[in-house]
Protein backbone atom coordinates (compact mmCIF):
# COMPACT_ATOMS: atom_id res chain seq x y z
CA UNK A 1 0.00 0.00 0.00
CA UNK A 2 1.00 3.24 -0.51
CA UNK A 3 0.14 6.32 1.44
CA UNK A 4 -1.16 9.21 -0.97
CA UNK A 5 0.21 11.73 1.51
CA UNK A 6 3.75 10.95 0.88
CA UNK A 7 3.72 11.54 -2.86
CA UNK A 8 1.01 14.71 -2.43
CA UNK A 9 3.33 16.68 -1.37
CA UNK A 10 6.15 19.27 -3.42
CA UNK A 11 8.03 16.71 -3.68
CA UNK A 12 5.32 14.14 -6.00
CA UNK A 13 4.19 17.91 -7.94
CA UNK A 14 8.25 18.39 -9.11
CA UNK A 15 8.06 14.54 -10.51
CA UNK A 16 5.57 15.19 -13.03
CA UNK A 17 6.28 16.82 -16.71
CA UNK A 18 3.51 18.68 -18.06
CA UNK A 19 2.66 17.77 -21.91
CA UNK A 20 0.90 19.64 -24.32
CA UNK A 21 -1.78 17.61 -26.36
CA UNK A 22 -3.67 19.28 -29.52
CA UNK A 23 -6.35 17.82 -31.55
CA UNK A 24 -5.73 17.70 -35.64
CA UNK A 25 -8.39 16.74 -38.03
CA UNK A 26 -6.87 14.41 -40.47
CA UNK A 27 -6.60 17.47 -42.55
CA UNK A 28 -3.45 18.57 -44.88
CA UNK A 29 -0.81 21.01 -43.27
CA UNK A 30 -2.19 21.06 -39.69
CA UNK A 31 0.86 19.79 -38.21
CA UNK A 32 2.78 22.17 -39.89
CA UNK A 33 0.53 25.18 -39.02
CA UNK A 34 1.17 23.84 -35.14
CA UNK A 35 5.09 24.01 -35.60
CA UNK A 36 4.77 27.29 -37.31
CA UNK A 37 3.32 28.48 -34.39
CA UNK A 38 5.51 27.36 -32.30
CA UNK A 39 8.33 28.76 -34.01
CA UNK A 40 7.03 32.21 -33.80
CA UNK A 41 6.41 32.58 -30.58
CA UNK A 42 9.67 30.93 -29.85
CA UNK A 43 9.07 27.83 -28.35
CA UNK A 44 11.13 24.90 -28.33
CA UNK A 45 9.95 21.37 -28.50
CA UNK A 46 11.78 18.57 -26.29
CA UNK A 47 9.59 15.49 -27.22
CA UNK A 48 6.81 14.46 -29.43
CA UNK A 49 4.42 11.91 -29.97
CA UNK A 50 1.34 11.92 -33.12
CA UNK A 51 -1.05 9.49 -32.18
CA UNK A 52 -3.70 8.73 -35.32
CA UNK A 53 -6.97 7.31 -36.15
CA UNK A 54 -8.98 7.43 -39.55
CA UNK A 55 -10.18 10.63 -38.66
CA UNK A 56 -8.36 12.65 -36.40
CA UNK A 57 -4.83 13.04 -34.86
CA UNK A 58 -3.39 13.89 -31.10
CA UNK A 59 -0.15 15.54 -31.23
CA UNK A 60 1.57 15.23 -27.81
CA UNK A 61 3.93 17.56 -27.22
CA UNK A 62 6.92 18.51 -24.34
CA UNK A 63 8.07 21.94 -25.12
CA UNK A 64 10.40 24.25 -23.00
CA UNK A 65 7.33 26.76 -21.93
CA UNK A 66 3.90 25.21 -21.46
CA UNK A 67 1.80 27.91 -20.39
CA UNK A 68 3.21 30.06 -23.32
CA UNK A 69 2.78 26.97 -26.01
CA UNK A 70 -1.13 26.41 -24.76
CA UNK A 71 -1.65 30.66 -24.77
CA UNK A 72 -0.52 31.28 -28.31
CA UNK A 73 -1.67 28.02 -29.69
CA UNK A 74 -5.10 28.45 -28.02
CA UNK A 75 -5.12 32.07 -29.58
CA UNK A 76 -4.56 30.56 -33.13
CA UNK A 77 -8.01 28.48 -32.64
CA UNK A 78 -6.30 24.90 -31.79
CA UNK A 79 -8.05 22.71 -28.98
CA UNK A 80 -5.48 22.35 -26.49
CA UNK A 81 -5.05 20.01 -23.44
CA UNK A 82 -2.22 19.35 -20.71
CA UNK A 83 -1.70 15.99 -18.56
CA UNK A 84 0.90 14.94 -16.09
CA UNK A 85 3.03 12.71 -17.86
CA UNK A 86 6.37 10.79 -15.88
CA UNK A 87 9.66 10.77 -17.28
CA UNK A 88 11.70 7.89 -16.73
CA UNK A 89 15.51 7.64 -16.94
CA UNK A 90 15.97 4.04 -18.22
CA UNK A 91 19.45 1.67 -18.85
CA UNK A 92 20.39 1.78 -22.43
CA UNK A 93 20.84 -1.93 -22.27
CA UNK A 94 18.78 -5.08 -23.52
CA UNK A 95 16.36 -5.68 -20.89
CA UNK A 96 16.39 -1.82 -19.14
CA UNK A 97 12.92 -1.21 -20.38
CA UNK A 98 11.67 -5.02 -19.22
CA UNK A 99 12.84 -3.43 -15.49
CA UNK A 100 10.93 -1.16 -15.45
CA UNK A 101 7.62 -2.26 -17.05
CA UNK A 102 7.72 -4.96 -14.31
CA UNK A 103 8.15 -2.62 -11.50
CA UNK A 104 4.87 -0.99 -12.40
CA UNK A 105 3.19 -4.49 -13.33
CA UNK A 106 3.60 -5.35 -9.95
CA UNK A 107 1.56 -2.46 -8.74
CA UNK A 108 -1.05 -2.56 -11.31
CA UNK A 109 -0.46 -0.01 -13.06
CA UNK A 110 -1.68 0.41 -16.65
CA UNK A 111 0.55 2.37 -19.39
CA UNK A 112 -2.11 4.29 -21.46
CA UNK A 113 1.19 5.24 -23.56
CA UNK A 114 5.10 6.10 -24.36
CA UNK A 115 7.40 7.29 -26.60
CA UNK A 116 11.12 8.03 -26.04
CA UNK A 117 13.28 11.17 -25.73
CA UNK A 118 15.85 11.95 -28.42
CA UNK A 119 18.13 13.85 -25.59
CA UNK A 120 20.00 11.14 -22.99
CA UNK A 121 19.91 11.65 -19.21
CA UNK A 122 24.16 11.03 -18.98
CA UNK A 123 24.03 7.07 -20.09
CA UNK A 124 20.50 6.52 -20.10
CA UNK A 125 17.50 7.00 -22.63
CA UNK A 126 14.73 8.88 -21.49
CA UNK A 127 11.08 7.85 -21.97
CA UNK A 128 8.07 9.28 -21.16
CA UNK A 129 5.32 7.59 -19.40
CA UNK A 130 1.10 8.39 -19.27
CA UNK A 131 -0.35 6.30 -16.33
CA UNK A 132 -3.84 5.85 -15.62
CA UNK A 133 -2.60 6.59 -12.19
CA UNK A 134 0.53 8.70 -11.80
CA UNK A 135 0.87 9.33 -8.04
CA UNK A 136 0.73 5.69 -7.99
CA UNK A 137 2.61 5.37 -10.92
CA UNK A 138 5.35 7.67 -9.14
CA UNK A 139 4.88 5.79 -5.63
CA UNK A 140 6.15 2.54 -7.77
CA UNK A 141 8.61 3.81 -9.77
CA UNK A 142 10.34 5.44 -6.47
CA UNK A 143 10.33 1.80 -4.52
CA UNK A 144 12.36 0.09 -7.51
CA UNK A 145 14.65 2.57 -6.97
CA UNK A 146 14.54 4.16 -10.48
CA UNK A 147 15.26 7.82 -11.36
CA UNK A 148 12.38 9.89 -12.34
CA UNK A 149 13.45 12.88 -13.91
CA UNK A 150 11.76 16.02 -12.39
CA UNK A 151 9.92 18.34 -15.03
CA UNK A 152 12.21 21.44 -14.68
CA UNK A 153 15.35 18.85 -16.17
CA UNK A 154 12.88 17.66 -18.75
CA UNK A 155 12.07 21.51 -20.10
CA UNK A 156 15.25 22.66 -20.53
CA UNK A 157 17.16 19.59 -21.65
CA UNK B 1 -58.99 0.62 -61.92
CA UNK B 2 -61.18 2.79 -58.77
CA UNK B 3 -61.18 0.69 -55.82
CA UNK B 4 -64.38 2.83 -54.89
CA UNK B 5 -65.99 4.01 -57.58
CA UNK B 6 -69.01 5.31 -55.54
CA UNK B 7 -66.79 7.90 -53.58
CA UNK B 8 -63.75 8.32 -56.03
CA UNK B 9 -66.06 9.82 -58.83
CA UNK B 10 -68.42 11.70 -56.84
CA UNK B 11 -69.58 14.78 -58.34
CA UNK B 12 -67.75 18.08 -56.57
CA UNK B 13 -70.84 19.20 -55.11
CA UNK B 14 -71.75 15.68 -53.66
CA UNK B 15 -68.24 15.57 -52.64
CA UNK B 16 -68.20 18.78 -50.96
CA UNK B 17 -71.67 18.43 -49.06
CA UNK B 18 -70.23 15.07 -47.81
CA UNK B 19 -67.19 16.71 -46.61
CA UNK B 20 -69.14 19.49 -44.83
CA UNK B 21 -71.48 17.05 -43.09
CA UNK B 22 -68.32 15.16 -41.53
CA UNK B 23 -66.98 18.50 -40.85
CA UNK B 24 -69.60 19.60 -38.61
CA UNK B 25 -69.58 16.28 -37.19
CA UNK B 26 -65.57 16.39 -36.48
CA UNK B 27 -65.62 19.98 -34.89
CA UNK B 28 -68.33 18.95 -32.28
CA UNK B 29 -67.20 16.03 -31.37
CA UNK B 30 -63.26 17.38 -30.62
CA UNK B 31 -64.36 20.23 -29.28
CA UNK B 32 -66.19 17.99 -26.42
CA UNK B 33 -63.91 15.45 -26.52
CA UNK B 34 -60.40 17.02 -26.36
CA UNK B 35 -59.61 20.07 -24.03
CA UNK B 36 -57.09 21.09 -25.51
CA UNK B 37 -58.61 21.47 -29.24
CA UNK B 38 -61.39 23.30 -27.25
CA UNK B 39 -59.32 25.73 -25.34
CA UNK B 40 -57.83 26.92 -28.75
CA UNK B 41 -61.01 27.16 -30.72
CA UNK B 42 -61.86 28.93 -27.55
CA UNK B 43 -59.08 31.33 -27.93
CA UNK B 44 -59.77 32.19 -31.24
CA UNK B 45 -63.79 32.63 -30.70
CA UNK B 46 -64.83 29.72 -32.36
CA UNK B 47 -67.72 27.25 -31.57
CA UNK B 48 -68.52 24.50 -33.30
CA UNK B 49 -72.14 26.10 -33.99
CA UNK B 50 -69.92 28.74 -36.05
CA UNK B 51 -68.98 26.16 -39.10
CA UNK B 52 -71.94 26.47 -41.27
CA UNK B 53 -69.97 25.79 -44.90
CA UNK B 54 -66.81 24.79 -46.17
CA UNK B 55 -65.85 28.57 -46.05
CA UNK B 56 -65.75 28.70 -42.15
CA UNK B 57 -63.03 25.79 -42.34
CA UNK B 58 -60.29 29.09 -41.89
CA UNK B 59 -62.08 29.87 -38.23
CA UNK B 60 -60.55 27.23 -36.72
CA UNK B 61 -57.13 27.52 -35.24
CA UNK B 62 -54.08 25.92 -37.06
CA UNK B 63 -52.53 22.51 -35.42
CA UNK B 64 -48.75 22.24 -35.49
CA UNK B 65 -46.36 19.56 -34.34
CA UNK B 66 -45.91 21.72 -31.23
CA UNK B 67 -49.22 20.96 -30.26
CA UNK B 68 -48.26 17.54 -30.47
CA UNK B 69 -45.47 17.69 -28.41
CA UNK B 70 -46.91 19.67 -25.84
CA UNK B 71 -49.48 17.20 -24.92
CA UNK B 72 -47.41 14.09 -25.72
CA UNK B 73 -48.16 11.22 -25.52
CA UNK B 74 -51.86 10.72 -25.44
CA UNK B 75 -53.15 14.20 -24.56
CA UNK B 76 -54.92 14.68 -28.06
CA UNK B 77 -56.73 11.49 -28.36
CA UNK B 78 -60.53 12.02 -28.71
CA UNK B 79 -61.48 8.62 -27.43
CA UNK B 80 -61.52 6.90 -24.08
CA UNK B 81 -58.45 5.12 -24.44
CA UNK B 82 -59.77 1.08 -24.18
CA UNK B 83 -61.20 2.00 -27.77
CA UNK B 84 -57.83 2.55 -29.05
CA UNK B 85 -56.17 -0.90 -30.98
CA UNK B 86 -53.40 0.77 -32.18
CA UNK B 87 -50.19 3.35 -31.51
CA UNK B 88 -48.15 4.68 -34.18
CA UNK B 89 -45.16 7.18 -33.51
CA UNK B 90 -42.62 9.44 -35.79
CA UNK B 91 -39.62 11.37 -35.26
CA UNK B 92 -40.41 14.54 -32.46
CA UNK B 93 -38.37 17.43 -32.89
CA UNK B 94 -36.55 16.53 -29.51
CA UNK B 95 -36.07 13.80 -27.47
CA UNK B 96 -39.79 12.54 -27.79
CA UNK B 97 -41.69 10.67 -30.42
CA UNK B 98 -45.17 11.83 -31.49
CA UNK B 99 -47.31 9.45 -31.19
CA UNK B 100 -50.87 9.05 -32.59
CA UNK B 101 -53.41 6.75 -31.99
CA UNK B 102 -56.03 4.70 -33.90
CA UNK B 103 -59.81 3.29 -33.24
CA UNK B 104 -61.07 -0.17 -34.88
CA UNK B 105 -62.77 2.06 -37.56
CA UNK B 106 -59.78 4.29 -38.25
CA UNK B 107 -57.69 0.86 -38.76
CA UNK B 108 -60.53 -0.47 -41.28
CA UNK B 109 -60.48 3.29 -42.70
CA UNK B 110 -57.08 3.29 -43.23
CA UNK B 111 -57.52 -0.12 -45.02
CA UNK B 112 -59.95 1.16 -47.37
CA UNK B 113 -57.56 4.20 -47.98
CA UNK B 114 -54.17 2.04 -48.92
CA UNK B 115 -56.15 -0.42 -51.21
CA UNK B 116 -57.45 3.03 -53.11
CA UNK B 117 -53.76 3.93 -52.96
CA UNK B 118 -52.70 0.84 -55.00
CA UNK B 119 -55.64 0.70 -56.84
CA UNK B 120 -54.53 3.86 -57.89
CA UNK B 121 -50.75 2.15 -59.06
CA UNK B 122 -52.99 -0.67 -60.70
CA UNK B 123 -52.82 -3.24 -58.43
CA UNK B 124 -55.39 -5.73 -57.84
CA UNK B 125 -56.53 -9.01 -55.82
CA UNK B 126 -54.30 -11.74 -56.95
CA UNK B 127 -51.17 -9.60 -57.00
CA UNK B 128 -48.01 -10.09 -55.18
CA UNK B 129 -46.97 -7.38 -52.67
CA UNK B 130 -43.54 -6.80 -51.89
CA UNK B 131 -43.76 -4.33 -49.03
CA UNK B 132 -40.28 -3.19 -47.88
CA UNK B 133 -41.76 -0.38 -46.05
CA UNK B 134 -40.65 -0.55 -42.45
CA UNK B 135 -42.67 -2.29 -40.00
CA UNK B 136 -42.95 -0.78 -36.66
CA UNK B 137 -43.96 2.28 -34.75
CA UNK B 138 -43.43 3.93 -38.13
CA UNK B 139 -47.01 3.98 -40.06
CA UNK B 140 -45.50 2.75 -43.87
CA UNK B 141 -45.32 -0.91 -43.06
CA UNK B 142 -48.43 -1.83 -41.68
CA UNK B 143 -50.31 0.71 -43.29
CA UNK B 144 -49.70 -0.72 -46.43
CA UNK B 145 -49.68 -4.22 -44.78
CA UNK B 146 -53.63 -3.67 -44.13
CA UNK B 147 -53.81 -2.11 -47.63
CA UNK B 148 -53.04 -4.78 -49.56
CA UNK B 149 -54.79 -7.48 -47.77
CA UNK B 150 -57.65 -5.29 -47.77
CA UNK B 151 -57.31 -5.26 -52.09
CA UNK B 152 -57.13 -9.09 -51.62
CA UNK B 153 -53.45 -9.07 -52.77
CA UNK B 154 -50.92 -11.62 -51.34
CA UNK B 155 -48.89 -9.36 -48.48
CA UNK B 156 -45.20 -10.17 -48.64
CA UNK B 157 -43.99 -8.40 -45.26
CA UNK B 158 -40.78 -7.72 -45.52
CA UNK B 159 -40.30 -4.77 -44.27
CA UNK B 160 -36.53 -3.11 -45.23
CA UNK B 161 -33.07 -4.06 -45.35
CA UNK B 162 -30.94 -7.01 -46.56
CA UNK B 163 -30.99 -6.20 -50.35
CA UNK B 164 -29.99 -9.45 -51.35
CA UNK B 165 -32.54 -11.36 -49.69
CA UNK B 166 -35.69 -8.80 -50.92
CA UNK B 167 -34.58 -9.83 -54.32
CA UNK B 168 -34.24 -13.60 -53.72
CA UNK B 169 -37.58 -13.38 -52.39
CA UNK B 170 -38.67 -11.46 -55.83
CA UNK B 171 -37.18 -13.86 -57.64
CA UNK B 172 -39.01 -17.20 -56.09
CA UNK B 173 -42.21 -15.89 -54.50
CA UNK B 174 -42.63 -13.75 -57.99
CA UNK B 175 -43.51 -10.38 -56.39
CA UNK B 176 -45.72 -8.17 -58.53
CA UNK B 177 -46.07 -5.02 -56.55
CA UNK B 178 -43.07 -3.24 -54.90
CA UNK B 179 -43.65 -1.09 -51.78
CA UNK B 180 -40.45 1.00 -50.31
CA UNK B 181 -38.73 4.57 -50.91
CA UNK B 182 -37.71 5.21 -53.73
CA UNK B 183 -34.00 5.90 -53.09
CA UNK B 184 -34.10 1.91 -51.93
CA UNK B 185 -35.99 0.98 -54.87
CA UNK B 186 -32.20 2.44 -56.85
CA UNK B 187 -30.18 0.58 -54.13
CA UNK B 188 -32.56 -2.97 -55.12
CA UNK B 189 -30.96 -1.92 -58.71
CA UNK B 190 -27.73 -1.80 -58.00
CA UNK B 191 -27.68 -5.05 -55.97
CA UNK B 192 -29.83 -6.59 -58.82
CA UNK B 193 -26.39 -5.70 -61.30
CA UNK B 194 -24.43 -6.81 -58.66
CA UNK B 195 -25.83 -9.78 -58.46
CA UNK B 196 -26.69 -10.22 -62.01
CA UNK B 197 -30.43 -10.34 -61.59
CA UNK B 198 -31.96 -9.20 -64.86
CA UNK B 199 -34.73 -6.69 -63.82
CA UNK B 200 -36.88 -7.79 -66.72
CA UNK B 201 -36.50 -11.39 -65.44
CA UNK B 202 -39.19 -10.80 -62.59
CA UNK B 203 -42.40 -9.93 -62.09
CA UNK B 204 -42.62 -6.76 -60.52
CA UNK B 205 -44.72 -4.31 -62.68
CA UNK B 206 -44.88 -1.02 -60.62
CA UNK B 207 -44.08 0.24 -57.45
CA UNK B 208 -45.45 2.56 -54.97
CA UNK B 209 -42.79 5.32 -53.92
CA UNK B 210 -43.18 7.30 -50.95
CA UNK B 211 -41.79 8.27 -47.34
CA UNK B 212 -39.54 11.06 -48.81
CA UNK B 213 -39.79 13.39 -51.57
CA UNK B 214 -38.42 12.63 -55.15
CA UNK B 215 -37.95 14.06 -58.76
CA UNK B 216 -38.95 13.12 -62.17
CA UNK B 217 -35.97 12.53 -63.05
CA UNK B 218 -35.53 10.20 -60.19
CA UNK B 219 -38.82 8.33 -61.42
CA UNK B 220 -37.47 7.99 -65.14
CA UNK B 221 -34.52 6.52 -63.33
CA UNK B 222 -36.36 4.02 -61.31
CA UNK B 223 -38.69 3.16 -64.17
CA UNK B 224 -35.21 2.55 -66.93
CA UNK B 225 -34.07 0.70 -64.25
CA UNK B 226 -36.29 -1.52 -63.18
CA UNK B 227 -38.75 -1.94 -66.37
CA UNK B 228 -41.38 -0.72 -63.84
CA UNK B 229 -44.07 1.94 -63.56
CA UNK B 230 -43.24 4.49 -60.43
CA UNK B 231 -45.73 6.38 -58.96
CA UNK B 232 -45.52 8.74 -55.65
CA UNK B 233 -47.73 7.70 -52.84
CA UNK B 234 -48.34 10.19 -49.89
CA UNK B 235 -49.18 10.32 -46.24
CA UNK B 236 -47.84 11.06 -42.47
CA UNK B 237 -48.43 9.59 -39.36
CA UNK B 238 -49.95 13.25 -37.69
CA UNK B 239 -52.80 12.85 -40.56
CA UNK B 240 -53.44 8.87 -40.35
CA UNK B 241 -49.74 7.02 -42.59
CA UNK B 242 -49.79 6.27 -46.05
CA UNK B 243 -52.90 6.59 -47.89
CA UNK B 244 -53.53 10.18 -47.92
CA UNK B 245 -52.95 11.00 -51.47
CA UNK B 246 -51.80 8.72 -54.52
CA UNK B 247 -51.01 9.44 -58.01
CA UNK B 248 -53.11 7.23 -60.22
CA UNK B 249 -51.27 5.38 -62.77
CA UNK B 250 -52.63 6.73 -65.80
CA UNK B 251 -51.58 10.19 -65.52
CA UNK B 252 -48.82 10.29 -63.03
CA UNK B 253 -49.28 13.88 -62.56
CA UNK B 254 -50.29 15.18 -59.19
CA UNK B 255 -51.38 12.97 -56.29
CA UNK B 256 -55.30 12.85 -55.71
CA UNK B 257 -56.32 13.42 -51.96
CA UNK B 258 -59.06 11.75 -50.76
CA UNK B 259 -61.02 14.33 -50.23
CA UNK B 260 -63.98 12.07 -48.56
CA UNK B 261 -61.71 11.46 -45.73
CA UNK B 262 -59.43 14.67 -45.86
CA UNK B 263 -59.96 18.66 -46.88
CA UNK B 264 -56.81 19.96 -47.55
CA UNK B 265 -55.43 23.39 -47.86
CA UNK B 266 -52.75 25.20 -49.17
CA UNK B 267 -51.58 28.13 -47.22
CA UNK B 268 -48.82 30.59 -47.23
CA UNK B 269 -46.37 29.64 -44.52
CA UNK B 270 -45.79 33.34 -43.31
CA UNK B 271 -49.16 34.77 -43.24
CA UNK B 272 -51.53 31.51 -42.62
CA UNK B 273 -53.61 32.99 -45.54
CA UNK B 274 -54.61 30.88 -48.30
CA UNK B 275 -52.63 31.61 -51.36
CA UNK B 276 -54.28 32.57 -54.95
CA UNK B 277 -55.39 29.38 -57.11
CA UNK B 278 -52.85 27.06 -58.25
CA UNK B 279 -49.77 29.12 -56.37
CA UNK B 280 -47.33 27.11 -54.07
CA UNK B 281 -47.81 27.09 -50.36
CA UNK B 282 -47.90 24.63 -47.76
CA UNK B 283 -49.87 21.78 -46.86
CA UNK B 284 -52.64 22.01 -44.22
CA UNK B 285 -54.80 18.79 -43.84
CA UNK B 286 -58.45 18.24 -41.75
CA UNK B 287 -58.98 15.01 -41.00
CA UNK B 288 -63.09 13.81 -41.58
CA UNK B 289 -63.70 10.54 -39.97
CA UNK B 290 -60.67 9.80 -38.00
CA UNK B 291 -61.87 8.94 -34.24
CA UNK B 292 -58.94 8.63 -31.88
CA UNK B 293 -56.68 11.38 -33.15
CA UNK B 294 -58.74 13.71 -35.19
CA UNK B 295 -56.39 16.94 -36.51
CA UNK B 296 -58.06 20.33 -37.43
CA UNK B 297 -55.93 22.30 -39.87
CA UNK B 298 -52.76 20.03 -39.52
CA UNK B 299 -50.00 21.76 -41.14
CA UNK B 300 -47.45 19.41 -42.70
CA UNK B 301 -44.94 21.96 -43.38
CA UNK B 302 -44.37 20.13 -46.65
CA UNK B 303 -44.83 22.17 -49.83
CA UNK B 304 -47.13 22.12 -52.70
CA UNK B 305 -49.84 23.43 -54.90
CA UNK B 306 -53.45 22.47 -56.00
CA UNK B 307 -54.32 20.77 -59.58
CA UNK B 308 -58.03 21.43 -59.86
CA UNK B 309 -58.04 20.17 -63.35
CA UNK B 310 -60.28 17.05 -64.04
CA UNK B 311 -57.79 14.02 -64.68
CA UNK B 312 -58.24 11.19 -67.23
CA UNK B 313 -58.65 8.54 -64.39
CA UNK B 314 -62.03 9.48 -63.32
CA UNK B 315 -61.53 10.35 -59.88
CA UNK B 316 -63.35 13.46 -59.01
CA UNK B 317 -60.33 14.18 -56.27
CA UNK B 318 -58.41 17.73 -56.63
CA UNK B 319 -54.82 16.78 -56.77
CA UNK B 320 -51.76 18.46 -54.56
CA UNK B 321 -48.58 18.91 -56.78
CA UNK B 322 -46.15 16.33 -55.73
CA UNK B 323 -43.90 17.46 -52.70
CA UNK B 324 -41.21 20.31 -54.31
CA UNK B 325 -39.49 21.21 -50.16
CA UNK B 326 -40.60 21.85 -46.87
CA UNK B 327 -40.71 25.38 -45.17
CA UNK B 328 -38.62 23.80 -42.13
CA UNK B 329 -35.40 21.89 -41.82
CA UNK B 330 -36.60 18.31 -41.46
CA UNK B 331 -34.81 15.92 -43.33
CA UNK B 332 -35.13 12.47 -44.57
CA UNK B 333 -32.87 9.94 -44.18
CA UNK B 334 -33.66 6.51 -45.49
CA UNK B 335 -37.10 7.09 -45.03
CA UNK B 336 -36.89 8.33 -41.49
CA UNK B 337 -37.85 12.19 -40.79
CA UNK B 338 -34.83 13.76 -38.96
CA UNK B 339 -34.93 17.03 -37.35
CA UNK B 340 -31.62 18.51 -36.51
CA UNK B 341 -32.74 19.52 -32.90
CA UNK B 342 -33.00 15.89 -32.55
CA UNK B 343 -28.95 15.83 -33.10
CA UNK B 344 -28.82 18.73 -31.21
CA UNK B 345 -30.65 17.45 -28.31
CA UNK B 346 -28.49 14.63 -28.24
CA UNK B 347 -25.21 16.49 -28.08
CA UNK B 348 -26.68 19.17 -25.11
CA UNK B 349 -26.91 15.96 -23.26
CA UNK B 350 -23.41 14.70 -23.28
CA UNK B 351 -21.94 16.88 -20.96
CA UNK B 352 -19.00 19.20 -22.56
CA UNK B 353 -20.31 18.90 -25.63
CA UNK B 354 -21.09 22.14 -27.03
CA UNK B 355 -23.90 22.38 -29.86
CA UNK B 356 -21.30 23.33 -32.54
CA UNK B 357 -22.32 20.75 -35.25
CA UNK B 358 -23.24 20.65 -38.82
CA UNK B 359 -24.90 17.88 -40.65
CA UNK B 360 -23.78 16.81 -43.87
CA UNK B 361 -26.19 14.86 -45.90
CA UNK B 362 -24.99 12.76 -49.03
CA UNK B 363 -26.57 9.79 -51.35
CA UNK B 364 -23.74 6.82 -52.04
CA UNK B 365 -24.85 4.10 -53.97
CA UNK B 366 -28.76 5.44 -53.58
CA UNK B 367 -28.81 4.99 -49.90
CA UNK B 368 -28.61 8.33 -48.01
CA UNK B 369 -25.87 8.79 -45.49
CA UNK B 370 -25.82 11.74 -42.56
CA UNK B 371 -22.71 12.45 -40.89
CA UNK B 372 -22.73 14.74 -37.84
CA UNK B 373 -19.55 16.64 -37.38
CA UNK B 374 -18.92 17.67 -33.92
CA UNK B 375 -16.34 20.10 -32.45
CA UNK B 376 -13.88 19.63 -30.28
CA UNK B 377 -14.01 21.77 -26.91
CA UNK B 378 -11.74 21.91 -24.46
CA UNK B 379 -13.72 20.47 -21.87
CA UNK B 380 -14.46 16.67 -23.94
CA UNK B 381 -10.63 17.13 -25.43
CA UNK B 382 -8.76 14.28 -24.13
CA UNK B 383 -4.75 13.24 -24.54
CA UNK B 384 -6.21 9.65 -24.79
CA UNK B 385 -7.03 8.14 -28.46
CA UNK B 386 -9.41 5.27 -26.91
CA UNK B 387 -11.36 8.56 -24.66
CA UNK B 388 -11.97 10.51 -27.74
CA UNK B 389 -12.91 7.20 -29.69
CA UNK B 390 -15.49 6.26 -27.35
CA UNK B 391 -16.88 9.89 -27.07
CA UNK B 392 -17.22 9.40 -31.04
CA UNK B 393 -18.91 5.80 -30.60
CA UNK B 394 -21.26 7.76 -27.48
CA UNK B 395 -22.44 9.87 -29.44
CA UNK B 396 -23.60 7.62 -32.72
CA UNK B 397 -24.93 5.58 -30.68
CA UNK B 398 -27.13 7.72 -28.94
CA UNK B 399 -28.05 9.39 -32.42
CA UNK B 400 -29.17 6.21 -33.68
CA UNK B 401 -31.14 5.34 -30.20
CA UNK B 402 -33.16 8.67 -30.63
CA UNK B 403 -33.61 8.77 -34.15
CA UNK B 404 -33.69 4.94 -35.06
CA UNK B 405 -31.24 6.08 -38.12
CA UNK B 406 -27.73 5.75 -38.22
CA UNK B 407 -24.61 8.68 -38.72
CA UNK B 408 -21.06 8.87 -39.08
CA UNK B 409 -19.54 11.28 -36.21
CA UNK B 410 -17.04 12.89 -36.68
CA UNK B 411 -14.66 15.08 -34.57
CA UNK B 412 -13.78 18.30 -36.03
CA UNK B 413 -11.56 21.39 -34.95
CA UNK B 414 -13.44 23.94 -33.39
CA UNK B 415 -14.28 27.14 -35.70
CA UNK B 416 -13.72 24.96 -38.70
CA UNK B 417 -17.74 24.67 -38.64
CA UNK B 418 -19.28 28.03 -40.63
CA UNK B 419 -20.22 30.54 -38.00
CA UNK B 420 -23.43 32.53 -39.15
CA UNK B 421 -24.98 35.41 -38.05
CA UNK B 422 -28.27 34.61 -36.73
CA UNK B 423 -29.99 30.90 -37.36
CA UNK B 424 -26.24 28.71 -37.70
CA UNK B 425 -26.46 26.82 -41.26
CA UNK B 426 -27.38 23.08 -39.64
CA UNK B 427 -27.12 21.19 -42.36
CA UNK B 428 -25.80 21.12 -45.67
CA UNK B 429 -27.61 18.62 -48.22
CA UNK B 430 -25.41 17.21 -50.91
CA UNK B 431 -28.51 15.13 -52.52
CA UNK B 432 -29.45 15.93 -56.05
CA UNK B 433 -33.01 14.09 -56.19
Amino acid sequence: MYSVNSVANERGVEMKVEQISIFLENKYGRLAEVTEVLAKAGINIRALSLADTADFGILRLIVNDTEKAKAVLKDNGFTVGKTEVVAVEVPDRPGGLAGILNALKGEGINVEYMYAFVQRSGENAIIIFRFDDVEKAIYALQEGKIRILKGEEVYSL
Amino acid sequence: MIWNEEFETLPREALQALQLKRLKLLVERVYEAVPYYRNKMEEAGVRPGDIKSLEDLIKLPFTTKEDLRLNYPFGLFAVPFDQVVRIHASSGTTGKPTVVGYTKKDIENWAELMARTLSCGGAHKGDIVHNAYGYGLFTGGLGAHYGAERLGAAVIPISGGNSKRQIMIMQDFGSTVLLCTPSYALNLADVMKEMNVDPASLKIRVGLFGAEPWSENMREEIEKKLGIKAIDIYGLSEVMGPGVASECIEEKKGLHVFEDFFIFEIINPDTGEAVPHGESGELVFTTLTKEAFPVIRYRTKDISRLIAEPCSCGRTFHRMQRITGRSDDMMIIRGVNVFPSQIEHVLMSIEGVEPHYQIIVDRKDALDIMEVQVEVSEQIFSDEVKVMEGLNKKIEREIKDLLGVSCKVKLVEPRTLQRSEGKAKRVIDKRKI
